[in-house]
């Protein structure tokens, strides 16, 4: 176990030894471990690299620290810049797995259920990639989601690029259960007024975020950018019902024309997520 | 107990007696995590163990070779089917499950070899190492199919068959109302996992350190398993990380046993959490068909039923499991006619066994959906209907048995029904509100609706159908200290604080102690249905009041009066008038005190080839109103409040009784909302305590305990009643009662699914 105290000496260390994995909060790594899944044969430890775990602003963005935990980002400061990402880092867990797992960690895990992606995805986030010999390069975050770019060996996730909207933004997700869950469904949906946009994820129902483009396209046509932003309740549900057939499609028809009806969970599915993309529409325009 | 805490000043303020809320003697270690459990075990030079289990639901072994396994270094033995020395199946109650796998694998899960090494990991390593070649077969998961399927077991897939007729075939009602139900796999997912050590004894036996709770019971099928005679197998009971049900899985804690005999040295294991989920006991899968008749006025008149209980791949405990179904498949309700038909068959699933309020849980929740529907048709309140219906002392049960015990079902009912309702969360400020979904859920108001529903419940206490229910007890003073000797294991259920009670109020004497339990002392038989706190309870006073006899008899012969003319208080004798009085230490003179007594409760008969007799010692009865709020839409629920009556015969102990109803209750809303091992083709999926939502602090409901009665129950000792199992069975039945008022869908299975918990506009 190595505890570099800088980005670069991080990524040092994993050079030095190949084998070593990297470990930020550890609520995902280390639990794999005590099951005796995972036997790393080094740890390098990311807790103690300062540059990390805050932030910055760059040119209309904010430079996110991939070793920001989520209690962090959770309080209103941090909510106040970016909204739904706050939300989503507040409903990630009890308040144990809050205070130790990071943004970073919940990218490089990359569970289908990880709270912080469809916000990240919404927002288009960036991710500065830190490389030996202190080179950095930029990954979109949908990218390395989808598995379209790959971090290589030795590379770490130091910094998160967003956007400041100064718009609303909301996260909703749904679990089973009143206490923290893991969601069945989240949407993240987010407004940008300065390029008239409408950019909404759909969470936790495929291996990655999906964007349901069309329908982000279609409700920003029908709001008043420059005036009062709200929609009639009508064009609420529309949104939810486009986004919910974008990311949960009919089966196609059967090749005698029959049509091949979803299964009831999967409907439910559709259902909970046209239910989620509509009421986040409402509270973002309201 | 702690010296700090005896010598504590003002310790005659401290709670005493029966009656009191004494705080148990534990609650300090266990709060400061310094309280020793299983898993803490540590023995000079010992070996670790592993277990390998059937990754298949059902398969033929072709062959197993543990070659490699065994030339790995670090590790000491490998055992399989061909080193048991003893009788090669065992079970708690019949003897159908083998210690290692032989030739068929009949769940997933299954043990088919064990490994002693050096180091777990190297356990763990060997265990994968052994090579068994297995011919897959198809597994029979429905319970439906068991019936046609061919035998999965040399004693046939059909574990017990009850047919309960009771009254008239031909009776009929004006009112007919049929119902489909299912209820899922509930596990008792103990939060300490299990954990043992085995320490081999020179005398050729074995010693087991591990946190049982039927201490007795386990050491006989080890003995038996080991070939060797029970004095040669002790178990030692050791701190119990939480049970609800039959503790310490058979499939470990037997190959611990046989690895230290054959290496001779100490062996440990702690399970994972999967290994827990994949060893031990589920509550019984079942499907429930009903039909019933009731006149116009809402009386019922007789009720059909047909209740299958999917045992899984063994017997175990389902044959109880099916006569408690059966015995209470009309629920706390009179029934002049009813026809019960119950299977309880193996399966390819995990094995099903006891977990708090078996077979009454699942019955519960289906006679309750039915008198809901009852009340719809009729058009009449829910409530309404369910007290006119409601069993009261002296009536009969379909078993023919008449309920001879305080049985206040009608007053349990009125009072959660009178008790004022919550507010609605628009009359507090919004960011108060906990809407379903939780505190950052997508609730929106507009979509809740609040439902309210009831509950009636019953269990049996004490073991049914002839079970010899007996314990034993010891009572020792010397010294100004009592210490009680009995083998009752304390599962957090609160035995040993009740036994501190009873001996305090008997013999006057504030420092009792409880000793630890090992098999060498005599039996007090499992922990279940409420068992201690009746025999082993009634045992200790028994033997508390012959020390107290030994005690008085000489002062009571120098005074010139009975030993009941004299008190006990505070440490000092005194006589009924005041007049004569001298210390305990004085008329203890150094001597030492022991008596040992047993409590033996009336014998009870099986039910005949009709369902027929007086099965049962004693029985428990609660009401439960919940109120729920349903986001109609998305289908999430949140158990807003839960308003409970119960029947608990006398209150030993206000504060236990408290937390003893509290955590049943939340245990229910569990099986109502949220646990369900799912098992697809047999298959446990997501053995974690992530896919398995337990209920959390957030979805635990407020619960108001609005009324315990204390009508005495005159056979039982103190008259007290068990009270941890009966809100366990209730409070599905009442959560799902609820979810049906908010959302007008028909709630037939357990746990609700989201998709069920739409509104019925929407879906």
């Amino acid at each position: 176990m190595t505890l570099p105290v800088t980005l670069d000496e991080a990524v040092a260390a994993l050079a030095a030894v190949p084998a070593a994995v990297p470990v930020a909060g550890g609520t995902d790594l280390m639990s794999s471990v005590n099951a005796g899944q995972l036997r790393p044969a080094a740890l390098v430890g990311l807790g103690r690299i300062s540059e990390i775990r805050g932030w910055q602003y760059q040119d209309g963005h904010a430079l996110l620290g991939a070793g920001l935990t989520h209690a962090r980002m959770g309080r209103p400061d941090f909510a106040a810049l970016i909204p739904a990402l706050a939300a989503a880092a507040r409903a990630a867990g009890p308040p144990q797995i809050r205070n130790a797992g990071t943004l970073g960690g919940n990218i490089a895990s990359a569970a289908p259920a990880g709270d912080s992606l469809p916000v990240l995805a919404a927002l288009e986030a960036v991710l500065i990639i830190a490389g030996p010999g202190g080179t950095r390069r930029e990954i979109p975050v949908s990218h390395l989601l989808a598995g379209m770019e790959m971090l290589a060996p030795g590379e770490l996730i130091g910094f998160v690029r967003v956007p400041l909207l100064h718009a609303p933004q909301v996260f909703l997700k749904a679990t089973g259960r009143t206490g923290p869950g893991r969601a069945t469904a989240s949407v993240a949906l987010v407004l940008d007024p300065a390029r008239r946009g409408v950019r909404c994820a759909v969470g936790a129902i495929a291996p990655m975020p999906l964007r349901p483009l069309e329908a982000e396209q279609w409700v920003a046509g029908l709001i008043d950018w420059d005036g009062e932003r709200g929609l009639v309740p009508e064009a609420l549900t529309a949104f939810g019902e486009y986004v919910a057939a974008a990311c949960i499609p009919d089966h196609p028809p059967a090749e005698d024309g029959t049509a091949q009806p979803l299964p009831p969970a999967v409907l439910h599915l559709r259902r909970t997520v046209a239910a989620l993309a509509r009421r986040a529409l409402g509270r973002a325009l309201s | 107990m702690s010296n700090e805490t005896t010598a504590a000043p003002g310790a005659e303020q401290l709670p005493h007696g029966i009656g009191s809320s004494l705080p148990s003697a534990e609650i300090r270690a266990k709060t400061e995590g310094t309280f020793p459990y299983a898993s803490d075990l540590w023995a000079e030079g010992l070996l670790w163990a592993a277990v390998l289990r059937s990754p298949h639901a059902h398969a033929r072994i072709v062959s197993i070779d543990v070659t490699h396994a065994e030339d790995m270094p670090g590790v000491r033995a490998v055992v399989t089917h061909e080193d048991v020395p003893g009788t090669p199946q065992h079970g708690r109650k019949t003897a159908d499950r083998p210690l290692f796998a032989s030739d068929v694998v009949r769940h997933h899960g299954e043990a088919i070899a064990a490994v002693a090494a050096d180091h777990p990991d190297t356990a763990r390593m060997a265990a994968a190492a052994i090579i068994v070649e297995y011919e897959v077969l198809d597994p029979v998961t429905d319970p439906e199919q068991a019936f046609e399927a061919a035998p999965l077991h040399p004693d046939g897939n059909l574990i017990r068959h009850i047919p309960l007729r009771h009254g008239d075939p031909e009776a009929a009602g004006e009112v007919v109302v049929e119902g489909l139900y299912r209820i899922g796999r509930q596990d008792p997912a103990p939060i300490g996992a299990e954990a043992g050590l085995a320490v081999p004894r020179p005398d050729g036996g074995v010693e087991l350190y591990i946190a049982s709770t039927d201490p007795h019971g386990d050491r006989d099928m080890a003995a038996a398993c080991y070939g060797l005679t029970p004095e040669q197998v002790k178990v030692v009971v050791t701190g119990v990380p939480g049970a609800s049900a039959d503790r310490e899985d058979a499939s470990f804690q037997l190959p611990l046993g046989l690895l230290a005999l054959r290496t001779s040295r100490p062996v440990k294991l702690t399970a994972t959490r999967e290994e827990s989920f994949l060893g031990h006991a589920h509550r019984h899968p079942t499907l429930l068909r009903y039909r019933h008749h009731a006149d116009a006025e809402g009386q019922l008149v007789k009720v059909e039923a047909q209740i299958l209980l999917d045992a899984g791949a063994y017997a175990d405990t389902s044959a109880d499991a099916l006569a408690a179904a059966v015995s209470f498949a009309c629920g706390p309700y009179v029934v002049p006619n009813a026809f019960i038909e119950g299977w309880a068959v193996r399966t390819n699933n995990p094995p099903s066994g006891h977990v708090r309020g078996e077979g009454a849980l699942q019955v519960c929740a289906a006679y309750e959906a039915q008198m809901d529907k009852l009340a719809k048709k009729l058009g009449v309140d829910p409530a309404e209907l369910r007290l006119r219906n409601a069993l009261a002392t002296g009536d009969i049960l379909p078993t023919g048995q008449t309920v001879t015990c305080p049985a206040p079902v009608a007053e349990l009912l009125g009072a959660v029904r009178d008790f004022p309702l919550p507010g609605l969360p628009k009359d507090t400020p919004e960011e108060d509100w906990l809407l379903p979904g939780g505190p950052e859920g997508a609730g929106e108001p507009a979509a809740v609706r609040r439902g309210v529903g009831y509950g009636l419940g019953m269990v049996q206490l004490l073991g049914a159908e002839g079970t010899d229910e007996v314990s034993t007890a010891t009572v020792k003073v010397h010294d100004g200290i009592a210490t009680v000797i009995c083998a009752a294991v304390e599962t957090g259920q609160g035995f040993t604080t009740l036994a501190r009670q009873i001996v305090q109020e008997t013999l006057g004497i504030d420092d009792v102690r409880v000793a630890p339990v090992d098999t060498d002392q005599p039996p007090a038989g499992p922990s279940c249905h409420g068992r201690h706190t009746w025999v082993s309870g009634g045992a200790v006073e028994r033997a508390a009041k012959m020390v107290r006899t030994q005690l008085l008899q000489p002062l009571a012969h120098k005074f010139g009066m009975s030993t009941e003319l004299l008190q006990i208080a505070d440490g000092k004798i005194t006589s009924y008038d005041g007049v004569l009085s001298t210390t305990v230490e004085e008329a203890m003179d150094g001597k030492e005190l022991w008596a040992t007594a047993q409590c033996r409760p009336h014998p009870t008969e099986p039910l005949d080839a009709d369902g027929q007799g007086d099965a049962f010692v004693g029985m428990a009865f609660c009401a439960i109103r919940a109120v729920v709020d349903v986001d109609i839409e998305i289908g999430s629920v949140r158990v807003v409040e839960l308003a409970v009556a119960q029947d608990v015969g006398r209150i030993l102990n206000p504060a236990q009784l408290r937390v003893r109803i509290e955590a049943g209750v939340t245990q229910g809303v569990g099986a109502a909302l949220t646990e369900n091992l799912r098992t697809p083709r047999g298959l446990v999926r997501h053995p974690d305590l992530t896919g398995y939502a337990l209920p959390t602090a957030l979805d635990a409901p407020d619960i108001r305990i609005v009324k315990l009665v204390e009508e005495r129950d005159v056979v039982a000792p103190f008259g007290a009643k068990a009270a941890s199992a009966v809100p366990v069975v209730t409070s599905p039945a009442a959560v799902a009662a609820a979810v049906r008022a908010a959302t007008g869908r028909p709630v037939n299975r357990l746990p609700i699914r989201p998709q069920a918990a739409v509104g019925a506009e929407l879906a």
